[in-house]
C-alpha cells in the first residue's frame, strides 16, 4: 500500500488567470478514505485556499460531484483506493461554467428543475375535510425511483448532448417530471408533456444513456426521457385520429 | 499572473470549456453510442436495396437477373457484409435498450428487464423463422 498518493486538481483563480491551471498535490493514502477526504486534507493540510462544494459526506445532499479521472462521480463516495496508483485527476463537474476551482454555476440548473413544474397539479383541489390523496405501495412504487434524485447533475456532466447543446433541459429535470406525472395523484402529466416537447426537451436527447450509468441513485434518467418520448409519440398519433382532437 | 485577466473585484468570471468535436472519442460509451448512430446509415442502404430488388421484380425477369448480377459482384457482396453487420449491432445495441424506453407492468408489478429483452430477441427470431420458412419451402 502506498504511503501517499498524487492529486492532481483543478484551479481556476479569476483574479489571477484566464483559464484554469493543474496543481498537483501528495495527500497521505488511507484505505477508508475518498477524495472528498483527500480534498478536505488539501484544504486543511496543505492549501487553504482551493475551493469546493460538500456537505454531507454520505451521499445524500448531493453537492460534492466533481469529475474523477474523466468520470462523473460523488467524491464522498469516490475510494482513492479505486484510483491507484495516481495521480488522480480531479476536475469540476464537466460542461458546467466554473466559478472558481472546483466549484461550477449551477442556476442554469436550478431554472431548468422548475419549468417543469415539480409539483402536484390538479384539476380540482379536494378541501381539507375530505382528507388526505390515498396512494397504495403500487401507486408509490410507479414514481418512486424518479424520486430518488439528489440534485448531484453527474447526469449533466456524463450528457454529451447537454455539452452540445446547453439548452437541453436535461436529464435530472426530465426525470423529475415524470415523478411527477407517473404520481397517481397528479393530474398535470399534459401541462408537462408540452413543455419537454418543446425544441429544448425530450427530443434533443439520442439516448446515450450514460445519465442512468452515472447517477448514483439509480434514478434512471435516460428511461425517464424514453418514456416520455414513448408518451409524447403516442399522444400525437392520438391528435391525428379523427375522434382524439381537443 | 498566468496571462492577461479582466477581473472586477466580487463580480463572477466564469469559465466555460468548449466542448472538442472529438468529444465520442472520449470514452468507449461514447463512441458506441456514435457507431449505434451511425448504423443508420445502412438500415438506410439495406431499405434502398430491397426497393431497388422490388422494381427489378416489377419489371421482369431479364431486370431482375441483372439485379441478382450486380448483387454478386465482389463489391456489393463486401458493401452487404458490412452492412450486415452494422445492422447486427444496430438490432442488438436497441434490443438490449429496450427496457429501459418500455416500461412492461403485469399486475402492477414491472416486469424484470430481461424478460422484455427475451421477448425482443424471441420476437425476431420467429419472424426470422417464418421469413427463412417462406424462402427455403420452395
Amino acid at each position: 500500500m502506498p504511503p501517499t498518493v498524487a492529486l492532481t486538481v483543478t484551479r481556476y483563480r479569476p483574479e489571477r488567470e484566464s483559464a484554469p491551471t493543474m496543481q498537483t498535490y501528495e495527500v497521505p493514502f488511507r484505505k477508508d478514505w475518498v477524495v472528498l477526504d483527500a480534498l478536505n486534507y488539501i484544504k486543511d493540510r496543505l492549501d487553504g485556499t482551493l475551493s469546493f462544494r460538500w456537505s454531507c459526506r454520505m451521499g445524500v445532499c448531493g453537492s460534492c460531484g466533481m469529475m474523477v479521472n474523466g468520470s462523473p462521480k460523488l467524491t464522498c463516495a469516490a475510494f482513492l483506493s479505486d484510483s491507484l496508483p495516481g495521480p488522480i485527476r480531479v476536475e469540476p463537474l464537466n460542461y458546467f461554467p466554473v466559478v472558481r476551482d472546483l466549484v461550477v454555476e449551477i442556476t442554469d440548473f436550478m431554472r431548468k428543475l422548475k419549468k417543469v413544474k415539480p409539483w402536484i397539479i390538479r384539476e380540482d383541489e379536494r378541501p381539507l375535510a375530505e382528507g388526505e390523496y390515498r396512494q397504495t405501495p403500487d401507486e408509490l412504487d410507479r414514481y418512486k425511483q424518479f424520486s430518488m434524485c439528489i440534485n448531484c447533475m453527474l447526469c449533466y456532466s456524463a450528457c454529451p448532448i447537454y455539452g452540445l447543446e446547453p439548452s437541453f433541459i436535461g436529464p435530472a429535470a426530465i426525470a423529475l417530471a415524470q415523478r411527477y406525472n407517473m404520481d397517481s395523484r397528479d393530474e398535470g402529466g399534459r401541462e408537462r408533456l408540452e413543455i419537454l416537447s418543446e425544441h429544448d426537451g425530450i427530443w434533443q436527447c439520442t439516448f446515450v444513456g450514460e445519465c442512468t450509468k452515472v447517477c448514483p441513485k439509480n434514478v434512471d434518467p435516460a428511461g425517464a426521457i424514453q418514456q416520455l418520448k414513448l408518451t409524447g409519440a403516442i399522444h400525437w398519433l392520438k391528435t391525428l385520429l379523427p375522434w382524439g382532437r381537443g | 499572473m498566468s496571462a492577461e485577466s479582466h477581473y472586477t473585484p466580487y463580480h463572477p468570471r466564469w469559465y466555460r470549456r468548449r466542448v472538442s468535436v472529438w468529444w465520442w472519442l472520449q470514452n468507449r460509451a461514447y463512441a458506441g453510442f456514435v457507431l449505434r448512430e451511425l448504423t443508420s446509415v445502412f438500415v438506410a442502404l439495406f431499405a434502398g436495396v430491397s426497393l431497388w430488388q422490388l422494381r427489378a421484380l416489377a419489371e421482369g425477369p431479364e431486370a431482375y437477373a441483372r439485379f441478382l448480377a450486380r448483387l454478386g459482384t465482389p463489391l456489393f457482396v463486401i458493401l452487404n457484409t458490412v452492412a450486415f453487420l452494422f445492422i447486427l449491432f444496430h438490432s442488438i445495441t436497441w434490443f438490449n435498450l429496450a427496457p429501459t424506453a418500455m416500461v412492461v407492468r403485469l399486475r402492477g408489478k414491472r416486469l424484470p428487464d430481461w424478460v422484455v429483452v427475451g421477448m425482443n430477441y424471441s420476437a425476431w427470431l420467429v419472424l426470422s423463422g417464418v421469413v427463412a420458412f417462406i424462402l427455403l419451402r420452395g
